[in-house]
């Protein structure tokens, strides 16, 4: 990687359980203030809080240009579901959405559904897998240009350009098409936290934002090459994925704190790989790992997110921008746009469709 | 003394994915940007109307083993679009028709509270039960609910939402919850406070005798389909009659047809707009797609400006899917024949004179009219207006009309109440322990 490579930043705005649509549209456009690529809001059936995707949806008219990405769990939704929900909250905020795939592996969120037992990461994730998998043919199930609204001949679509998907996975069947037209970017962004061994090989293989715990850049850079070699096999171009390491950042009170734990202290959360430190420090550090090629960006969860955030974005963005490291505006409309993903081709049009 | 006009209920129905809906008209719109619902939910929050309505289907239609184009075709995901409206709208009411066959309680019981926490109060819930295989083949267990039990599972469905939607004390407290029945046997704990109106708004759509007393017991609202006076009348009777088995009073329970309307400058002008908008919708295409509905034969050889077929339906077909077929087609065809034969009328004529024909047609003035008659007479306690133009079908109505219904005093000049149960007069369901 050039150490020109665009860096890309997220940062999470969920924390302690809130239902007021007031709070995470503030959260939102502070993030939007400092030009971050996305936000993303947690979301599990496991411990009290609203529904994520419709809090973004909620969120995005209230907002112009950041990416919206909800978690949205697979082990008990209905995929053609999901499908059309991550498609629809495309639609409202004009192409800023993507979602970031959970599963729900306790027994506890098992018996809130009562259809099946826990199972497996491996299963689920393999079930996350055919989720995603499904959920993009749905989205490509409609071709760009099916609308055609032809008087002459009495026709709204050109059935042609519908297409039933026909998908056979382990679990599950769907046959199509989708209820939902084509959205805007395509495929909204797939997002997946792709540290553990299960959840790795989904990413590798659907995603298109892989975020990674790491406390060392060797670490990162070592798990952003596995994840490209992973993703080459699966006949993927490497480039199309973008490695961002995920942080939990404290910035504590002080300005400029003189803690970096995530280099010297142990790591507080026990998957993951923690900062406390002030802001200038958070930039410095951005700046030396993704300098040295260990990552295409960063997503930071604050701990406490209506200070932090703050910090972040007037303290370690407005940095990083003062040094030419992060845009100051966002040029393209699309989340896809600011990641510099290309939108996809279309699967069953005969040339791909309008890219 | 004078006592005060009954006071009428008025939502707007986005244009749905049939040929009421007219996109050839170059007024028509994107049925699917984000922009359209917000046009046409600020019309209606304009108007002061109770609620903004979505209806959902699970697969796309089809005719003959093919995906039917005649029509609009695709719609986004309707809790989706209500949580986004909620951002630009401030007292109008959210609902989504959600199916009970392809979800399951905890999760949509909790999008639900979720829509209501961030509307503040203003989300409903339209509950159908289409059980067909056809729309099964979309989701993991398949259609696999007989069509006996969907009004079982829909009243399990609901009984079930309502115990998450309590789950939390009023003061916040979060408590277990343990549901065990014949659909579902659930356990754990809710992630969702209760929500501002404590229940979102319950909407029943279904005719079956099933479906009209599984209003009765557990509805806010009906939304039906009798949108003429007499017709209205018997199902508002029925329907009411029905509440007192519940321990509900006949107020407790809000009777409001699906109407169409079409305004003119006078009356006269208004019947030859109607004219005008019957021709659009019923196409040469649409014609003849509708008599295959009711034939069940494929009748494409057909000439729409010729005569009615004359052999007999099928009974049996499986032509048309994804939409119910309503009738018996032996019967619909020999009307369709008698008025065809009596009037010298070609098959386009024929379905242009008996299907869809605009429920109010006339002056504002004659509209606000008959709407009042039709409340005062016991037929309905308001209206789901359904426009025939995306998005801007409804500004007329809200321009027009809503002014007379005002100046008659049958309509509410400002929302009264934060919530979607204050402007339907709607109690909040008592909170059990
Ligand atoms: C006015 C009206 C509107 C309806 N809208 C929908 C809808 O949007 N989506 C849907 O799946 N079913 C819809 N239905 C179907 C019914 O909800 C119901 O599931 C179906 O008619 C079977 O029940 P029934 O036998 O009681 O009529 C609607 C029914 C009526 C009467």
């Amino acid at each position: 990687m050039s150490a020109t490579a665009p860096l890309h930043l997220a940062a999470e705005i969920g924390g302690p359980p809130r239902y007021d649509p007031g709070h995470y549209t503030g959260l939102a456009r502070l993030a939007e203030h400092g030009a971050l690529d996305f936000v993303t809001l947690g979301d599990s059936f496991a411990r009290p809080g609203p529904d994520a995707l419709a809090v973004l949806s909620r969120v995005a008219p209230a907002t112009g240009r950041i990416g919206l990405v909800p978690t949205v769990t697979t082990t008990h939704t209905e995929p053609f579901h999901v499908s059309s929900a991550v498609a629809t909250l495309d639609w409202v905020s004009r192409g800023r959405a993507g979602w970031y795939v959970d599963v729900s592996t306790t027994g506890a969120e098992a018996r809130l559904f009562g259809r099946r037992p826990a199972a497996t990461a491996d299963e689920l994730w393999r079930e996350a897998g055919e989720s995603a998998d499904v959920g993009a043919r749905l989205w490509d199930s409609w071709e760009d240009d099916a609308e055609i609204r032809d008087v002459a001949t009495g026709r709204f679509i050109d059935r042609d350009k519908l297409h039933y998907v026909d998908f056979e996975g382990a679990a599950f069947s769907v046959r199509g098409p989708a209820i939902v037209p084509r959205p805007p970017q395509g495929h909204p962004v797939t997002v997946v936290d792709g540290t553990s061994g299960p959840a790795r090989e989904t990413a590798a293989r659907h995603a298109d934002v892989v975020l990674v715990r790491a406390t060392a850049p060797e670490q990162a850079a070592a798990a952003r090459t596995d994840l490209r070699r992973r993703a080459a096999a699966y006949g993927r171009d490497p480039d199309t994925l973008r490695v961002l390491v995920a942080l939990t950042v404290d910035l504590g009170d002080a300005e400029t704190a003189p803690e970096p734990g995530l280099e010297s202290g142990p790591p507080l959360a026990a998957d993951g790989s923690y900062y406390r430190g002030g802001p200038v420090d958070l930039a410095e550090l951005i700046t030396r790992w993704h300098r040295g090629g260990a990552a295409d960006g960063f997503h930071l969860t604050p701990i406490t997110p209506g200070r932090d955030l703050e910090r972040i974005v007037n303290g370690t963005v407005a940095l990083l921008q003062h040094r030419s490291l992060f845009r100051t505006f966002y040029p393209g409309g699309t989340l896809r746009e600011h990641l510099g993903l290309a939108r996809p081709a279309n699967r069953y049009a005969p040339e791909g469709g309008r890219a | 003394m004078s006592t005060a006009p009954r006071q009428m209920h008025l939502a707007a129905h986005f244009p749905g994915v049939n040929n009421t809906t007219v996109w050839a008209d170059p007024r028509s719109r994107s049925q699917i940007d984000f922009s359209s619902f917000e046009h046409l939910a600020r019309a209606a929050e304009r108007g002061t109307f109770d609620f903004f309505f979505l209806a959902e289907g699970l697969r796309l239609r089809e005719h003959n083993g093919r995906i039917h184009d005649l029509d609009v075709v695709g719609r986004p995901e309707s809790l989706t679009v209500l949580a986004a409206l909620a951002a630009v709208t401030d007292r109008l009411g959210l609902a989504a028709t959600v199916n009970t066959t392809f979800n399951e309680p905890y999760e949509l019981a909790r999008r639900l509270a979720t829509l209501d926490h961030l509307s503040e109060g203003r989300a409903a819930w339209n509950v159908v039960t289409s059980s067909d295989a056809f729309t099964g083949e979309n989701f993991r267990r398949g259609g696999y609910l007989d069509r006996a039990d969907r009004y079982t599972r829909a009243a399990e469905f609901v009984a079930t939402a309502r115990e998450l939607w309590d789950a939390w004390t009023p003061d916040g407290t979060p408590r277990p919850f343990r549901h065990q029945g014949q659909h579902f046997a659930i356990e754990g704990e809710f992630t969702v406070p209760r929500s501002p109106q404590g229940h979102p708004v319950v909407i029943q759509a279904g005719d079956s005798p099933e479906g009209r007393e599984f209003a009765a017991s557990t509805a806010d609202v009906v939304f039906t389909r009798h949108g003429t006076l007499e017709e209205g009348r018997a199902f508002y009777a029925d329907v009411k009659a029905r509440l007192a088995r519940y321990g509900r009073e006949p107020d407790e329970l809000k009777i409001m047809p699906g109407v169409t309307f079409v305004l003119g400058d006078s009356d006269a002008d208004a019947q030859e707009r109607a004219a005008g908008i019957r021709l659009q919708q019923v196409s040469p295409q649409n014609a003849l797609l509708a008599l295959e509905q009711v034939w069940g034969r494929d009748l494409s050889s057909y000439d729409p400006d010729g005569p009615l077929p004359e052999i007999d339906p099928d009974p049996e077909s499986s032509l048309v899917q994804g939409r119910v077929r309503h009738g018996d087609p032996f019967a619909v065809a020999a009307r369709w024949r008698a008025l065809s034969e009596e009037k010298g009328l070609s098959i386009r004529q024929t379905v242009i004179e008996t299907t869809g024909r605009q429920s109010f047609i006339g002056s504002p003035r004659t509209v606000a009219e008959r709407l009042t008659e039709f409340v005062a007479a016991g037929a309905a306690d308001g209206f789901i207006l359904v426009p025939h133009l995306t998005p801007g079908g409804l500004d007329d109505f809200v321009d027009l009309v809503v002014p007379l219904l005002r100046e008659r005093g049958v309509f509410r000049s400002a929302y009264t109440g934060p919530t979607l149960r204050s402007h339907l007069g709607l109690a909040e369901p008592v909170w059990k322990g």
